[in-house]
């Protein structure tokens, strides 16, 4: 594509160069491989992987999704297949494939979130690594780590310690103010804040006067979501310096132009890959179309643009 | 290998009772699709609903057609059953794993057991059975449905094929009054002669049909279906729970959505 090699979309979290500032949201993408058939990874800013804990989850019992306008709640429960077989098993394929690799983590304790930062550090393929401290379902850990500063420096820390690797830190949306939790992080030592994650939420069926999801309360995705995710991009984006990286509800470029805009240097698309497998890359080309027609010649004369 | 495709519908078939056929021009699906196996559909591009729907597939063709059977549950269903001939659609697909088919020991007896809306993927499996098994194996196939609104016009697609289902509705509006279940002793006997089973359908029915199973040593397996986000294992939406000792819970989209009976818990 002649506009690609014209308009410079190269964006930078910490030391990692990123190809376009287009990076899938974590639990949205599997470990990569089950886009394959779909999509070149390659083109993509990064590919962030399910969240990985130090040993293999089994997950939450079903029903674990409902829909809900515009959106949809989830309760997966971190199902994933732990940090040794990922290295083993799942990395290698993505690394064979020449994609920028971010490798969400989550623990139940500051050591293990420290524990599973060493033990990435020096594999090779491992581009960065992303904290999520903010996933609400899990009852030990998750939500208190997410929603306590306190607590979210002290990951942040025990993490940045454990490896050389850039730091970017998955925020929850479920706090009174964003900009704290950033700040915290931040001061800490994260070189990059990601937010938002799901914002907590449940569903109840009328007949059976049951909720929805046998976890009775999930994460809210989607673009029901959009405009909350877009404020407190926003609102990060003017508490911290370092990158801001945006993610919620994002299903179009113009989504994503408007995070961009409000202040992320790039942003994750999630719940759109489920719909459409390919958005990501439909994303990239339209933020290239937008930037080509307002005669940018770089992503980074768009970013924190807002005129208020 | 599954793909995304805007497709076009073909033909929109209303056979009553809330029961809708499509007809989609998706011919790489439509020629690597095997039985069991689904699609994901979408209408539009509008926000909401959101998220894409599985149906099974309910028949490939030769000409770069296939279609899909269901049934007008909610807001999802009724915008794809809206559709109009020439209407596009997203489609992702042919997913999963579908129904094994594998020459059965002599003598053996292959029985299709459908329940309501759970007939959809049998008939291209009757079609399959008949093109890749032996000639002269045996082959039932056992329909429940509430009422024979819900049944009738799928019966002649199954005659069509030389078959002639066994039926059982609830309301007793047409064969036996009563549950599909209750076929397999009509048919084939308390004992029975050796069966292989091949079963779609509402999860109570399904649980009962993989007990009777059971009880008499015969290999059964079930298509289930479940809430899934994308159908190609990204979400892990669609856990079912295994009958494993261990804690673990397999994916309806990858590891089935057909899956051995015995394999499930059946709670």
């Amino acid at each position: 594509m002649k506009a690609d090699t014209e308009i410079d979309l190269k964006v930078k979290i910490g030391g990692c160069i990123l190809r376009n500032p287009v990076m899938t949201a974590s639990g949205t993408f599997g470990y990569g491989r089950e886009f394959e058939d779909f999509i070149d990874l390659t083109r993509l800013g990064a590919v962030v992987v399910k969240g990985i804990s130090l040993l293999p989850r089994a997950g939450n019992p079903p029903p674990r999704v409902v829909e809900t306008p515009c959106g949809m709640l989830n309760a997966i429960g971190l199902e994933n297949v732990g940090v040794e077989a990922f290295v083993q098993d799942k990395l290698p394929w993505l690394q064979r494939t020449g994609a920028t690799v971010v490798v969400n983590i989550l623990g139940n304790t500051v050591d293990e979130y420290a524990e599973l930062a060493q033990r990435l550090d020096n594999v090779e393929g491992v581009a960065a690594v992303e904290v999520n401290i903010s996933c609400p379902n899990v009852k030990e850990g998750g939500v208190a780590f997410g929603t306590d500063p306190a607590m979210a420096a002290a990951v942040t820390g025990a993490v940045r310690r454990a490896c050389k690797l850039p730091l970017i830190i998955k925020l929850s949306p479920n706090v009174t103010d964003i900009q704290l939790m950033a700040r915290s992080v931040a001061e800490a030592g994260a070189d990059a804040v990601s937010l938002i994650n799901t914002l907590l939420g449940m569903a109840i069926d009328l007949q059976s006067r049951r909720p929805k999801l046998a976890n009775v309360v999930g994460g809210l995705s989607g673009p029901a979501i959009k405009p909350v995710a877009l404020r407190m991009v926003w609102q990060a984006a003017q508490a911290v310096k370092i990158p801001v990286i945006g993610i919620g509800g994002i299903m179009t470029a113009e989504d994503a132009l408007e995070f961009i805009i409000a202040g992320a240097t790039a942003v994750q698309v999630g719940t759109a890959n489920f719909i459409n497998p390919r958005a990501t890359d439909e994303i990239i080309n339209g933020i290239v179309e937008y930037l080509a027609q307002h005669n940018m010649r770089s992503i980074n004369e768009l970013r924190n643009t807002l005129r208020t | 290998m599954p793909g995304q495709y805007l497709a076009t519908i073909e033909s929109n078939e209303d056979l009553g009772a809330g029961v809708c056929r499509l007809t989609i021009l998706a011919p790489e699906i439509a020629a690597a699709g095997r039985p069991g196996q689904f699609v994901m559909l979408r209408s539009g591009r509008g926000l909401d609903p959101l998220l894409s729907r599985p149906f099974s597939l309910h028949q490939t063709m030769a000409d770069g057609r296939m279609q899909v059977l269901f049934k007008v549950l909610g807001e999802g269903t009724r915008r794809l059953a809206a559709l109009a001939a020439g209407a596009s659609v997203a489609i992702v697909g042919p997913l999963g794993r579908g129904f094994a088919l594998t020459p059965p020991p002599t003598g053996t007896r292959l029985g299709l057991i459908g329940g309501g809306i759970g007939v959809a993927p049998l008939l291209f499996l009757a079609r399959e059975i008949q093109r890749l098994l032996p000639d002269g194996t045996a082959l039932d196939v056992l329909l429940g449905a509430r009422s024979k609104a819900e049944l009738a016009p799928l019966l002649a697609d199954f005659r069509a094929l030389g078959l002639e289902p066994a039926v059982a509705t609830d309301d007793g509006s047409l064969g036996h009054h009563g549950l599909v279940p209750e076929l397999i002793d009509q048919q084939w006997g308390q004992e029975g002669s050796h069966c292989r089973v091949f079963c779609c359908g509402p999860w109570p029915m399904m649980a009962a049909v993989a007990s009777r199973c059971r009880e008499r040593g015969w290999a059964c397996q079930v298509s289930l279906e479940a809430m899934m986000a994308c159908g190609f294992s990204a979400c892990l939406g669609c856990a079912v729970a295994g009958s494993g000792k261990r804690e673990r819970y397999f994916h309806v989209c990858k590891d089935g959505p057909v899956f051995q009976a015995e394999d499930v818990n059946w709670g």
